[in-house]
């Protein structure tokens, strides 16, 4: 028995909300009256972190500390519409939502904000802390709680906006298929690094190093958790996963977690990660989304590092013991590539 | 281990910001860890009844009679539902945006074309009795011819599965079984390259595996309307979808969802809303309707499997000038949501690099299957294993190092995509010089110096002509748009029924649905392309 090591690596790109655009999300903000503020939403947090990142998204706009902010989601009552939580688009299209209605509720406090200090409302700025001062004068201040009430009470102005965000639907070509898919792409590239056992037919991961480009990483911890996690998407679904073990025979379907393999805490390897920030035009902030490129690479990268390691390609996903297995003997034993 | 490399691309942005870039705690990492955040199973409502679903053991097969006699006298039974009490038993999602012919029913009528289709829902004291009472149910079934390779469904003679689509492909423009693309002239690049690779690629279903399984409590409110809490990725597609399978105004409904354990894809598809809610208006009781474990692996939509078909000419130097393709997206019985993941592939052809002759047909295929939908990387997870494969193959053809031959192919800032759109924003060639420093993989000196800004455009941005060779068919009556709007308030195809205005105050508990003719396959909801028919 031989365990075989060996690198492989795959470069992707993955478009950005719904492929033809025609997929709206609305946002309102709105201010109660000592200054904190609402984010209301039909948006769905699947456990990837809407709620974070739009929140820091909104008190970014604002002005404000994101404690300030807090956003409340999914309610068909109070959020307006959002096309739903899928395509990549939530950090794109909901936070550009949320960022246009924050712009209009920071119009009305900064307009409710001059008048109480009796100055031009071009000539304020907020400081990130809940207070609104005089450029270059910050003595000159008033806090967004003051401002919030003088709003409320006494000039009677609402603290709050609406937005929408829409990348108008487009056509696609019968013919050519020349379409308008996405306004904006995220890249990535990954170099995975495995172990073949000949004799089992085994993979075991023993690293990954990978670079993803992604607008602006909002939350890093975010990003970082998206990333981690969605590669363990990709190698659980490259080595493991499928419903249909002899697809197309569709049987023998796997009913719970102990017929449906997937790996486990002993079959984790380190993952080390750079985030490149090339900002989109259209993007909140420049951000385009994590969410789901980042299984995508891993699939090839595993399959190539295969081959580099024994010299066997297999193009039928999962990637089962039994599938290398088959293929090593099949060839007459492992051939493994030049090291990398 | 996370690094932010702020030194690339630092001139196009401005990093002098607040609260964006920081690493701030989740809004809802207290309750999340504290195990009080609220998920749509933690309503336990007075009353609560249950549903559970009758499934086809016959991946296809007629349905001679169901016999509900006995179950219905099954102690704890509320109600059983059968597909002529559903008010539009023929749906499918995308109507929402104009795409596609309704084409599922919410509970199986005269035919069932997966192996686990609902055909009879039982609403119940528990879980047990519903269980119980479906044990009793006797339906007579004559098995059908099956299909469930994508490749033999295309065949002349193979079984139908699903009528509404009777050559067992999705239609495109009206007229297509498949989403064509086409750049450039593939056959004439193919007869002059020095190297050309053809392989097949294959990818099987894939379960989303979510923690939280599909679910969603119906309640019957004050003033006629139902409280919804549902697990849905989609809070208004959700809605919308059950608004016009149960005919009735979109503000009927109050849904209540946004904090989800795990999707990925899978909770899209709206499948127990519209039975919950029909329980909960059929027996004026909050009805729960929840997959179990089995239910989500089997009879839960999945990750469709695809077939990839990849053919490559290259030259010695490791220009890469034609890719063509054919794929099939296995959709299972119904369409969902593979129609449109099939035009996000083609898209996404011929992956991040510059390729002058791009060639596509992809089909969206229906087989005796759990329906196929949604998952992380829709359209474009399977091309990219197949498309990254064979990047791999033809390097190692070449004896090229596999990172220097995608930053030789890679796209670049003013490249002509094969969409026809020109490439921005790009940094393919980035990600992989970062990657290589990071995994200490040697990259000679003129590829580490090689840029997504630098030596695009010009005649990489031009438009190549198309083959002249092979006439285009007759093909006038083919449609260049593909869907229309967003649709909330869908119309009748057949008959006066006009849509109600907005609920009026109802006695309560609320009425069922006023009785209506069945609608399955008479009254056809008929979207396509804008178009009633």
């Amino acid at each position: 028995m031989t365990r075989h090591r060996g690198r492989g690596i795959a470069s992707i790109n993955y478009p950005i909300g719904m492929n033809l655009g025609g997929d709206p999300s609305q946002a309102l903000v709105h201010s109660n009256p000592s200054g904190k503020f609402t984010v209301s939403l039909s948006s769905i947090d699947l456990g990837q972190g809407m709620k974070s990142v739009t929140r820091q998204i909104c008190a970014e706009t604002l002005g404000v500390p994101v404690e300030d902010v807090y956003v409340d989601t999914a309610d068909s009552d109070t959020g307006p519409h959002c096309m739903g939580s899928f395509a990549s688009r939530g950090t794109h299209r909901v936070g550009n939502a949320v960022m246009a209605a924050a712009k209009e509720a920071r119009g009305v406090m900064m307009e409710a904000a001059a008048e109480e200090l009796e100055v031009n409302a071009a000539d304020l700025e907020t400081d990130g802390r809940g207070n609104i001062h005089v450029k270059g004068a910050p003595h000159r201040s008033i806090s967004t709680k003051d401002v919030a009430i003088a709003a409320q009470f006494k000039q009677g102005k609402t603290i709050s906006g609406r937005g929408i965000f829409l990348v108008p639907l487009s056509a696609v070509d019968p013919e050519t298929g020349e379409m308008s898919p996405a306004t904006c792409y995220a890249h990535a590239c990954l170099v995975a690094e495995v172990e073949v056992d000949d004799e089992t037919g085994e993979v075991a991961m023993v690293r990954m190093d990978s670079a993803y480009e992604l607008g602006r990483a909002l939350n890093p911890r975010l990003v970082e958790q998206q990333l981690v996690g969605g590669a363990w998407m990709g190698v659980s679904h490259t080595l493991f996963e499928t419903t249909e073990p002899y697809y197309p025979d569709p049987s023998h379907g796997p009913r719970d977690f102990v017929e449906y393999l997937m790996p486990g805490p002993g079959d984790i390897c380190p993952h080390d990660i750079a985030v490149l920030e090339r900002p989109a035009a259209d993007g909140p902030f420049g951000a385009k989304g994590p969410g789901e490129m980042c299984a995508n690479p891993v699939m090839p990268a595993v399959a190539n590092a295969i081959f580099n390691a024994v010299g066997v390609r297999v193009d039928e996903l999962p990637i089962t013991p039994e599938k290398v297995l088959r293929a090593i003997k099949g060839q007459g034993g492992a051939r493994p590539q030049a090291r990398r | 281990m996370l690094e932010l490399r702020k030194d690339i691309f630092a001139d196009e942005r401005d990093d002098n910001l607040n609260e964006i870039g920081k690493g701030t705690q989740r809004q809802d990492m207290l309750g999340h860890v504290t195990g009080t955040s609220t998920y749509f199973n933690d309503h336990k409502l007075q009353g609560m009844l249950h549903l559970k679903v009758l499934r086809s053991p016959h991946a296809h097969a007629r349905i001679r009679r169901v016999d509900t006699v006995e179950a219905e006298r099954s102690p704890g039974v509320r109600r059983i539902i059968r597909g002529t009490d559903v008010p539009r038993n023929l749906n499918t999602l995308l109507s929402l945006i104009n795409f596609g012919k309704d084409d599922e029913p919410a509970l199986a009528v005269d035919k069932v074309r997966y192996k686990g289709e609902p055909v009879v829902a039982v609403v119940a004291d528990s879980h047990r009795e519903a269980f119980e009472a479906i044990a009793k149910i006797r339906v007579d079934y004559e098995p059908l011819p099956t299909v469930f390779d994508v490749e033999e469904a295309l065949k002349p003679g193979a079984p139908v599965v699903n009528e509404t689509y009777p050559k067992n492909t999705f239609t495109y423009h009206d007229i297509y079984d498949h989403q064509k693309l086409r750049f450039g002239d593939v056959e004439r690049a193919f007869a002059s390259a020095d190297h050309v690779l053809e392989q097949r690629y294959q990818m099987s279903p894939i379960e989303h595996a979510p923690t939280e399984t599909n679910g969603s409590i119906a309640a019957p409110d004050t003033n006629g309307r139902y409280v919804v809490y549902t697990s849905t990725q989609a809070l208004f597609f959700s809605l919308d979808t059950c608004a016009k399978i149960l005919d009735v105004p979109s503000n009927t409904f109050h849904f209540i969802g946004g904090t989800v354990g795990g999707g990925f894809g899978g909770k899209v598809d709206t499948l127990t809303e519209p039975l919950s809610i029909l329980g909960a208006m059929l027996t004026g009781r909050p009805v729960r309707y929840i997959f179990g474990r089995e239910e989500e692996m089997q009879f839960g939509p999945p990750r469709g499997a695809e077939r990839i078909y990849l053919k490559d000419a290259m030259m010695r130097d490791g220009r890469i000038v034609a890719r063509k393709v054919r794929a099939y997206f296995d959709s299972g019985a119904y369409t969902r949501l593979s129609s449109y993941a099939v035009v996000k592939c083609a898209a996404h052809l011929p992956g991040p690099y510059t390729i002058p002759n791009v060639y596509g047909d992809i089909y969206c295929v229906f087989t005796n299957r759990t329906p196929a939908t949604a998952m992380r990387g829709f359209g474009v997870t399977a091309m990219d294993f197949a498309i990254e494969c064979q990047m791999d193959k033809l390097a190692h053809l070449i004896a090229m190092d596999p990172m220097e031959f995608r930053i030789l192919n890679a796209y670049r800032d003013g490249d002509m995509k094969a969409h026809r759109r020109e490439a921005k924003n790009t940094a393919l060639i980035e990600c992989v010089q970062v990657a290589a420093e990071k995994s200490k993989w040697k990259l000679r000196e003129e590829f580490k110096r090689m840029s997504s800004l630098k030596d695009g455009g010009g005649e990489r941005a031009l438009i190549p002509l198309a083959a002249t060779s092979s006439p285009m068919p007759a093909l006038a009556r083919a449609t260049a748009q593909q869907r229309t709007a967003y649709d909330r308030a869908p119309q009748p195809a057949a008959g006066p029924a006009p849509l109600q205005p907005a609920a009026p105050p109802a006695p309560s508990p609320p009425p069922a649905p006023a009785p209506q003719p069945a609608s399955h396959g008479a009254v056809r909801f008929s979207s396509v392309f804008g178009r009633r028919r």
